[in-house]
């Protein structure tokens, strides 16, 4: 079936590139392969769960209340459960386009099969950054629903936090794949952590910029975290501010300028 | 020629990790103090206005022994999984040992005594950084890098034996995710079990990191616990130890010198 779709498509191969028709056949080889690696999949979901009932419930329950977007006091699993749901989407598109992107660029050689084929560097750059957006969606997702099983969710525009997730997703898969075309090996890849754990833990995720002081403050508003807690925690609590679309246009400027960089990059590295 | 044979792998470990040392530094040492950093003063200012700190010590001081043994437990982990698979599997630094007169038993106690050393090291890091931060208010606290590194050396010793004979490392990540992280944050490391509903408490008592929270905390804030209850925890940890190494030791043998 899929050996046919190729034939018939090969044919047809500067077409594939403007419609991203060739960048689904990424998305659907990944498909596959992780049919086999469910477990590892579904176990990525489980992460933020546990915080969220550990740091959420467990810890929320000796803090009571703390100042929410629009400063009024809200329960602190209902101020913890947007910023962790943030940092769910983060991590599921980190983990697919660096550690595993490293993997099948530089050892399975993933994409030099690929290339074989009638797809393109382009189409493999936009098909890894839609797995990994849809990944870190489908993390955000199982935790929204939580969230309101919980009754953590205090307004109707928490609909809208689940597309706030597939954006913030999109920034850090464009800026994955992009930091991943300079990784030399995988001490390379401590920076990943170097940048993505102080940002879990620091980037008003578990408790409010008003802990900082005032110079700190601005630091923690510019890391690209920040913008997504700021984003879902407006969302799921109902207080929307107009420096929410400034937190859009972060998102989106680092996911289109991460693409582009990662796009020139490859082109670079995979083709002689 | 009197020197045991465990020791041969410990200076093995020791040689390669005199070259390699920088690489671990954050993943050891680095990363939990940005955790106690977070959660004992961030996240504990919030805790103690709320409710006056736990237990009657501030979040601070309550969270300090907690992260300490959690930290060691996860760092314990990290050397016992992908390591052990390399050297038996993709780069076969087993194989080699064991054509040596290195036993495969003394491979595996040399192997979990070097992960002590690591985790006694890091671990003392941690009480440093912790008290300067004011999280350990007694003297008696340096008796908490002992119990961290009890601690981890029975998640050491389950968790080499497990991997020694695994075909791949896919089920490391679910170990991780699934085992080790569930232990990490409901063990009495964040908050008391007491405050864990009514049906999962008994749990906590069967695990290990548990033991060694209560062990720790003990320690650090020097609550004079009664005897009996120190002897508990530590006559658990080393029965969980000494099963441990049994089962690492068949395994090791069953692995390498089939």
């Amino acid at each position: 079936m899929i050996s046919a779709v190729v034939v018939k498509e090969a044919g047809r191969r500067r077409s594939s590139a403007s419609t991203g028709r060739g960048a689904l056949r990424v998305v659907e080889r990944n498909v596959l392969a992780y049919r086999r690696m469910w477990l590892a999949f579904v176990s990525g979901l489980f992460e933020p769960l546990l915080y969220l009932l550990s740091i959420g419930i467990g810890v929320g329950g000796l803090v009571g209340k703390v100042p929410g977007p629009g400063g009024q006091p809200i329960p602190y699993d209902q101020f913890v459960a947007p910023g962790l749901m943030a940092a769910a989407a983060m991590n599921g598109a980190v983990l697919d386009t660096t550690f595993n992107f490293f993997f099948k660029f530089k050892y399975a050689h993933t994409y030099d099969a690929m290339l074989a084929t009638p797809l393109e560097v382009g189409d493999i750059a936009r098909g890894e950054l839609t797995w990994a957006l849809l990944r870190g969606a489908i993390y955000s997702g199982a935790f929204l629903l939580t969230m309101v099983l919980l009754g953590l969710v205090g307004s109707w525009w928490a609909v809208l936090a689940l597309p706030a997730a597939a954006l913030i997703a999109f920034g850090f898969a464009g800026a994955g794949i992009a930091a991943t075309t300079y990784m030399r090996s995988w001490t390379d890849f401590d920076f990943v952590n170097l940048a993505l754990i102080p940002m879990f833990l620091f980037a008003a995720t578990f408790f409010p910029l008003s802990q900082y002081p005032e110079g700190l403050q601005w630091v923690v508003r510019c890391t690209p975290l920040y913008q997504g807690v700021a984003l879902e925690r407006g969302l799921t609590t109902g207080q929307l501010t107009w420096t929410m679309l400034l937190n859009i246009a972060y998102l989106v400027i680092l996911g289109a300028v991460g693409l582009r960089i990662a796009t020139r990059r490859l082109r670079v590295l995979l083709q002689p | 020629m009197a020197t045991p044979t465990a020791l041969r792998v410990v200076e093995k470990e020791w040689v390669a990790w005199r070259r390699l040392w920088k690489a671990s530094v954050f993943q050891a040492t680095i990363s939990p103090l940005l955790f106690l950093a977070a959660m004992g003063l961030g996240l504990g200012d919030l805790v103690n206005k709320g409710s006056g700190g736990v237990n009657g010590v501030d979040y601070l001081v309550f969270v300090t022994p907690g992260l300490m043994a959690a930290s060691a437990m996860m760092q314990a982990a990290g050397e016992s999984l992908w390591p052990v698979l390399g050297g038996v599997k993709w780069m076969r630094t087993y194989h080699a040992a064991v054509a040596t007169p290195i036993g495969a038993g003394a491979l595996f106690a040399g192997h979990v005594l070097w992960i002590c050393l690591r985790v006694l090291l890091s671990a003392s890091v941690f009480l440093l950084v912790g008290a300067i931060l004011g999280g350990v208010p007694s003297w008696w606290g340096v008796l908490a890098i002992p119990a961290a590194v009890l601690g981890a050396s029975v998640f050491a010793a389950a968790l080499n034996a497990y991997s020694v004979t695994q075909e791949s490392d896919l089920p490391f990540a679910v170990i991780l995710r699934m085992g080790l992280f569930p232990l990490f944050l409901f063990s009495g490391t964040f908050f008391p079990t007491s405050r864990l509903p009514d049906w999962l408490e008994p749990v906590s008592w069967f695990s290990p990191l548990w033991h060694a929270v209560e062990l720790c905390r003990a320690a650090t804030t020097g609550a004079s616990p009664s005897a009996g209850s120190v002897a508990g925890h530590v006559a658990f940890l080393v029965t969980a130890l000494s099963i441990g190494c049994w089962w690492g030791v068949r395994r090791f043998r069953r692995a390498l010198t089939a």
